[in-house]
């Protein structure tokens, strides 16, 4: 009666076939899905790093056909643009965060305010420029970088929101106690203690909404709109370094492509920088005040 | 039927954690034999390597002879082939839970190849009732999913699930450790019977349980073997100070 | 506090009212019909969203189909196969994937992915599948099946990684109760990881496609801008998000942007819906825990 299942050798075969195919499928992907990768940063290398000179970062486009000149209205746009949103989208999100953590866990309110941050967090960015559109653009009758600041910052809610939840969640409550003990009275302890130890967590989360949204065209379309001159002032039109780079990419001069990679290569490298930054903070212990 | 299991200068390590030291025992063929100990001794360690489950750890490694019936098993065969011919039940009953039950006991068979409507059918009533739970699900068994019924069942479900592939030897890490007591007894009933078929080697950190099911007892401490005799002898007469003072509880 | 929390509901709110008062105009001269007719014709005030309707959906199946083999493909070679070491780093370069913006993908691909099919691939498309109907001349580069690669690139990454958190959560013990049977690897990663997993998995794919329906910028960029249901992949197709970023500005009258709010108003509709089911199935896998990519 000993092992009167006896396997075939064919059985035996295919599956030590199998095994090795599934092998070499999965090498096969994991290839495919890391050479686009690296062929988009070696050409934006390639294409964008000889046109990173001074004159990139201190001038304003020349006119058309003229060689030279650079993106500084774009990148100070995006800056001003980016500033006006994480003005607006810092704090929200992180009060929503500490909402969420300290007085809501398990009850109604609190469940439908993450389902909502979730669906927010799912707008297209498009359909949020269209609607930042209607909002200010429209009744203010012009195109301002307070509007799209207004779009980037409702967009980056959702990620705060969630990273100053669960940071906060962290936080021991061996902490809390030690709060609550020495007298103080509970949203005081919250506000002094928890977001204190939990801010490296908070501030990486606030970064990495920064860095999201940082590269974001499609809500600028319609509410910043882009400029091609110098400009700072919120209440009109701004330069964005996103939008620049979509306008010169289509655009049919050379020269304006050159300075798309370019732009292109100092977005990467600002969000690039901004994800390591973020990933080594969390994976070196986020809660160091906490232990 | 089961077979003997001889083992040759067994040395395991976890990385640079020197886990078993120089073991060396023959397990008897149709028997039960129990191996008991404080926790971390390495029972757990020396089971898993006896089908080859300890190289699934990254840092694990292995040398030393295990000779199971006639085959060395670090040498002559594929881990793939040793552990289709050893069966384990574990501490947590782990039964699949897409499965259906009928699903979670063929699911050895199917692996192999064999898919033949009758021969899965009669397996699975065989190996169900063998391991004392055929009547309780023979009503359900492809409606109802593994992990639908109680842990005791779910763990008469692993049982099964071993069995069907008809191995030589079974293998049962603490298997009642998770269960409540009348579920324990129902599995002890069980080793007693399946003991007549298969080699059995149960690990326990009950002693009474040892007593109760195990012809042969092995008394593990700190990675090494201190004795190995019969349960009797064990439990009434040790030869070695440790094991006595294991068993009267003076630590583990 | 509560206020701030409260002050997310109210922007959702602000933002659905504001799009259904502005598409008015055509939602009470076309009702439904708006999705079904294929003619946009702004000079006429006719206005037909089928075109992008059907772009949006064929360009995104296309992502899909090529992303998911690949996504599966690496998130089990990251979790069950690849050495300790690798781990880490190929971790990194998948969430780097999802870091590039999409403006930076257009950029690409406009100037690179764009030839290299117009060049290289169509024309072997063309030779050895022309016979589906589904590649046929004129080649441009530009295109459906462009769109579609793109898009493919873009959202493999959030499968991926969405797909490696539910495998990871995957307790051990199902793993080890393969093995013990005597399984190969590849039988424990399919019985005993991805069946488990495959609840989730299905999620994470649900989630890809929200994420590709409403992908503007790179998509924009090649698809070639021309509202016409065509069986040929390499033909012009055009976007629901596309149309609405290329002609919005444009928009001169009021039934014209209210046609385009109307698309957007749909975009926004279905992907609530499409991403609610995803995170419902990949909820239901990893018990709660939210998922820390999006």
């Amino acid at each position: 009666m000993a092992n009167q299942y006896k396997t075939s050798a064919w059985n035996r075969h295919s599956r030590f076939v199998s095994d090795h195919l599934a092998t070499g499928l999965a090498v096969l992907s994991t290839i495919l899905v890391v050479a686009p990768l690296i062929a988009i940063f070696i050409y934006l290398l390639y294409k964008g790093a000889s046109s990173l000179n001074l004159a990139f970062f201190t001038q304003v486009p020349k006119p058309v056909g003229e060689a030279g000149g650079g993106m500084a209205n774009s990148i100070v746009g995006s800056a001003v643009v980016l500033a006006i949103a994480s003005a607006m989208g810092v704090p929200l999100g992180i009060a929503a965060g500490v909402f969420l953590a300290e007085f809501g866990q398990g009850g109604r309110l609190a469940n439908i305010v993450r389902f909502t941050a979730d669906v927010l967090n799912g707008v297209p960015s498009i359909v949020m420029g269209v609607a930042v559109y209607s909002l200010i653009v429209l009744p203010q009758k012009h195109f301002s970088a307070f509007a799209g600041g207004v779009a980037l910052g409702i967009m980056m809610i959702p990620t705060i929101t969630r990273t100053t939840e669960e940071m906060l969640l962290m936080v021991p409550h061996s902490i809390r106690e030690a709060a609550l003990g020495l007298g103080v009275p509970n949203w005081r302890s919250v506000l002094s203690v928890s977001l204190r130890t939990a801010s490296p967590g908070v501030i990486t989360g606030c970064m990495l909404a920064f860095a999201r949204v940082a590269g974001e065209t499609a809500p600028l379309l319609f509410t910043a709109f882009g400029n091609q001159f110098w400009s700072v002032n919120i209440g009109q039109p701004i330069a964005a370094l996103s939008l620049q780079i979509y306008v010169y990419a289509l655009s049919p001069y050379d020269e304006w492509h050159r300075l798309a990679w370019a732009g292109a290569l100092v977005l990467i490298i600002l969000i690039v920088v901004s994800v390591s930054l973020v990933r080594y903070v969390t994976s070196r212990g986020v809660l160091k005040g906490a232990n | 039927m089961g077979v003997g299991i001889k083992v040759e200068n067994l040395n395991a390590w976890y990385g640079t954690n020197h886990a078993l030291l120089d073991i060396n025992l023959h397990i008897p063929a149709q028997e039960a034999t129990a191996l008991i100990g404080p926790s971390g001794c390495g029972k757990s360690t020396f089971v898993r390597c006896l089908n080859r489950m300890h190289e699934t750890n990254p840092l694990a490694k292995v040398t030393g002879k295990v000779q199971i019936g006639e085959i060395d098993i670090y040498s002559d065969v594929s881990p793939v082939e040793v552990r289709r011919r050893i069966g384990m039940v574990f501490q947590r009953p782990n039964p699949f839970p897409t499965m259906s039950i009928y699903d979670n006991v063929a699911s050895g068979l199917r692996l192999n190849g064999f898919g033949n409507r009758r021969v899965l059918d009669e397996v699975v009533e065989r190996s169900l009732r063998n391991a004392a739970l055929w009547d309780e699900v023979k009503a359900d068994l492809k409606k109802k999913s593994g992990a639908s019924l109680s842990g005791g069942q779910q763990q008469r479900l692993c049982i099964a699930r071993a069995l069907a592939v008809d191995p030589e030897v079974l293998l049962m890490d603490e298997p009642a450790s998770a269960l409540d007591p009348v579920s324990t007894a129902k599995i002890e009933d069980l080793i007693f019977q399946l003991k007549s078929q298969y080699t059995i080697v149960i690990v326990t950190h009950n002693m009474q349980q040892a007593a109760r099911v195990a012809e042969r007892t092995g008394f593990f401490l700190n990675g090494k073997l201190v004795e190995f005799d019969s349960t009797h002898k064990i439990f009434t007469n040790p030869g070695d100070k440790r094991t006595e003072d294991y068993i009267t509880g003076r630590f583990g | 506090m509560v206020l701030c929390a409260l002050s997310i509901f109210a922007i959702v709110a602000l933002i659905f009212t504001e799009l259904i008062l502005r598409s008015q105009l055509t939602i009470a001269k076309f009702g439904i019909r708006f999705f079904f007719g294929s003619a946009w014709d702004p000079v006429n005030n006719n206005f037909g969203a089928l075109p992008f309707v059907y772009g949006t959906l064929v360009s995104s199946i296309i992502a899909l189909i090529i992303a998911v083999p690949l996504a599966v493909g690496v998130a089990v070679f990251i979790t069950e196969m690849c050495p300790r070491m690798l781990r880490g780093i190929l971790a990194f370069l998948t969430e780097l994937l999802a870091a590039i913006p999409s403006v930076v993908y257009g950029l690409w691909a406009v100037f690179v992915l764009v030839p290299i099919l117009r060049e290289h691939v169509d024309p072997l498309l063309i030779k050895v599948l022309g016979w589906t109907g589904l590649f046929a001349e004129p080649n441009f580069g530009i295109g459906m099946l462009a769109a579609g690669i793109i898009l493919a690139i873009m959202i493999l990454p959030i499968i991926s990684s969405l797909t490696r958190e539910v495998m990871s959560a995957v307790p051990h013990s199902q793993r080890e109760a393969v093995l013990a049977l005597g399984a190969t690897r590849w039988e424990m990663i399919r019985l005993g990881v991805l069946r488990n997993a495959r609840i989730g998995i299905v999620g994470s794919i649900i989630l890809g496609l929200g994420r590709a329906l409403g992908e503007t910028m790179a998509v924009t960029m090649v698809i070639g801008n021309s509202p016409q249901i065509v069986k040929n992949l390499l033909a012009p197709g055009y976007s629901m998000a596309s149309v609405i970023a290329n002609e919005f500005s444009e928009a001169s009258d009021d039934m014209y942007r209210s046609a385009l709010i109307e698309i957007g108003l749909a975009l926004f509709l279905v992907t609530i819906v499409v991403n609610g089911l995803a995170r419902l199935l990949v909820w239901a896998v990893t018990r709660g825990a939210p998922p820390r990519s999006a």
